[in-house]
């Protein structure tokens, strides 16, 4: 290589390329978030980010009304509470209430519906309240999800007839089917029949959230079964024949020589299952469950701002399903041989 | 010790395929048997039916008196009293040596952790190698595979070794140090059956030798009269090919 004087093509040649590449890389990028921009000016979009945050957490304003006519009788103080004591005509009621908040004094006469103290408190908003129900229907879905899986996987290797076709039937069902069908059919047909069998039993009924929950947790199942199954598979069956060789049982030399050498095979793949089955949680939202795409929706009649909105949903799936991946590549690197 | 009376094998794949037949053979108490033959004449079949790798269609197969093809016969405990050792070592490709040599002592043979590891350490020293403990099999060569796996057999004080040809699948220099091995277990007098090419082997320690053909043992004695008289074509035939 030549030192000293300059040369394009030299540069070109060594690092050039890639300098340009990246360029462009950013150049692209800026040109779509600027058209987005341009295109929304265009149609008078209005960009309120401003409005966003009060649906993260917001200051909500409590105020205590009296529920009876007549006069504070007393107003006793208990460290940061108070407690006011309204007495009516043939009634006395006893609110206690934060004694900065206090608006009223001894003697004052009260009508119904007044207010006796008010005060603000931090709220979560809907939108975390979505992001929540959404984490732990797809943690819950996940854990399930895994445990279907592994056993369907076992059997669908299994030499047993029963229970190999019985895990065909169930991985072909599930998968050859809408997952949106498949909800419906746990809400309005499953949902239906066993709450109404807890109905006549003169138990609670569960709500749609855990039908919800079981339709996610069943469909990541089959194919879980199917990654658990080709992980399983692609060990060197000489490593099962050495396992029994030394008197191991089946099910020991599965514990202990094939589902660990498997595991590091299967998380990739998994990883991949579980983060559909994060975004596919988002229809659950037509079964009355309120996760992050229908809180979204529901902020959105009510804000009118869409953009921002349906933006920040769709942002709020990338930090968890990046979570996840990030998670899984740290048992990757956790579970390599020889680390 | 080992006795196989009638051996039927069929694999029934795209077309029918009689690994064995009819095959009957005694191997006692410190006999050391090699089994020798072309390939695909049913040599590997043979030795993992008597262990139930794969099971035999018809016959009988008595390990210890135990008939192992009675489906009352608890398998598991018959394999523990049987090592085997394979071409391509099978070790736990996720486990170190140690691992390797003390996971079915503690699993299967119930010993405690203390106890696995000083009989393994005890055996890694005598294949050789004890300063490959904490390695993994994959940085270790062929022929230090093979001893850990043939320690690996060991650490369950079987009462029989089975011996799949454990030197084929290594680099000629390194054939040596396994033979030395199996010839000093030979010496110590384990039960040993072995299908292996290395003539010199056979020569060496065998007590008898077998020479099986398209799944029948076509002659079988000592190694003396193996290799100066075989009485048959085909054993003369192969014989003149391999040496
Ligand atoms: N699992 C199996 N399925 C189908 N056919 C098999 C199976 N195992 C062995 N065979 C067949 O049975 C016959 C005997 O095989 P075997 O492995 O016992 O021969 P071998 O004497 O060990 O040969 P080699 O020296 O090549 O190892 C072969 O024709 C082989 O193709
Ligand atoms: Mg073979």
């Amino acid at each position: 290589m030549r030192t000293g004087n300059f040369s394009i093509t030299d540069y070109l040649r060594t690092r050039g390329w890639r300098h340009i590449s990246v360029g462009l890389f950013f150049v692209m990028m800026g040109l779509v978030v600027f058209g987005l921009f341009f295109a929304t000016k265009k149609v008078e979009y209005v960009w309120r980010w401003y409005r966003v945050p009060r649906y993260f957490v917001y200051k909500d304003k409590i105020e205590i009304k009296a529920e009876i006519e007549g006069e504070v009788a007393s107003i006793v103080s208990k460290g940061e509470e108070v407690e006011v004591t309204v007495r009516g005509a043939d009634e006395e009621e006893v609110y206690p209430l934060p004694a900065e908040s206090l608006r009223v004094d001894e003697g004052d006469f009260i009508y119904f519906g007044d207010v006796l103290g008010s005060y603000q408190k931090w709220k979560v908003g809907i939108l975390v309240e979505g992001l929540w129900v959404t984490l732990k229907v797809s943690v819950i879905a996940v854990l399930l999800g895994i445990v279907i899986g592994l056993f369907t996987g076992l059997a669908r290797i299994s030499k047993n007839p029963a229970l190999r076709w019985t895990a065909i039937t169930y991985i072909e069902l599930v998968r050859g089917s809408p997952l949106l069908v498949q909800i419906f059919i746990w809400y309005f047909v499953l949902g239906t029949m066993f709450n109404t069998l807890l109905a006549k039993q003169g138990l609670g009924q569960l709500s749609p959230l855990w039908y919800g929950v079981a339709a996610l947790a069943v469909f990541a199942g089959a194919y879980v079964a199917e990654i658990v199954r080709a992980g399983i598979q692609s060990i060197h069956r000489g490593q099962m024949e050495a396992a029994r060789s030394l008197g191991m049982t089946y099910p020991q030399s599965m514990r202990y020589i094939i589902l660990p050498q498997a595991f590091r095979r299967i998380l990739p793949p998994l990883a991949g299952q579980f983060i559909s089955l994060i975004k596919d949680s988002s229809l659950l939202g037509i079964i009355a469950v309120r996760e992050l795409t229908k809180a979204t929706r529901e902020v959105v009649t009510t804000s009118l701002q869409p953009f921002e909105l349906w933006f920040i949903c769709a942002l709020l799936y990338l930090v968890l399903t990046f979570a996840l991946s990030m998670f899984v590549q740290y048992l990757e690197r956790r579970t390599a041989i020889g680390g | 010790m080992v006795r196989a009376e009638n051996v039927c094998k069929t694999f029934y794949t795209t077309h029918k395929v009689e690994a064995l037949v009819d095959v009957s053979c005694q191997i006692d108490k410190g006999d050391v048997v090699v089994i020798i033959g072309p390939s695909g004449s049913g040599k590997s079949t043979l030795l993992r039916c008597l262990n139930m790798l794969e099971k035999a269609d018809k016959g009988h197969i008595y390990i210890d008196g135990v008939d192992i093809l009675d489906p009352k016969t608890n398998i598991n405990k018959v394999r523990e009293e049987m090592g085997m050792v394979f071409q391509s070592f099978n070790l736990f490709r996720h486990k170190t040596a140690m691992g390797n040599l003390t996971l079915a002592q503690m699993v299967v043979r119930k010993r405690s952790k203390k106890e696995a590891e000083e009989r393994a350490m005890a055996l890694l020293e005598k294949v050789g190698i004890p300063d490959k403990v904490d390695s993994y099999p994959d940085s270790l060569s062929g022929g230090q595979q093979q001893r850990v796996a043939i320690a690996r057999a060991l650490a369950m004080d079987p009462k029989v070794m089975l011996f799949d040809e454990p030197t084929s699948a290594l680099d000629p220099e390194m054939i040596g140090e396994v033979l030395d091995v199996m010839k000093t277990l030979a010496r110590e007098g384990m039960t040993m059956v072995v299908v292996t090419h290395e003539m010199g082997f056979a020569r060496e320690v065998a007590d008898r030798v077998i020479f099986m053909d398209e799944g029948k043992i076509v002659e079988e004695g000592s190694p003396e009269h193996f290799f100066k008289a075989p009485t048959h074509e085909r054993t003369k035939l192969f014989l003149s090919q391999i040496l």
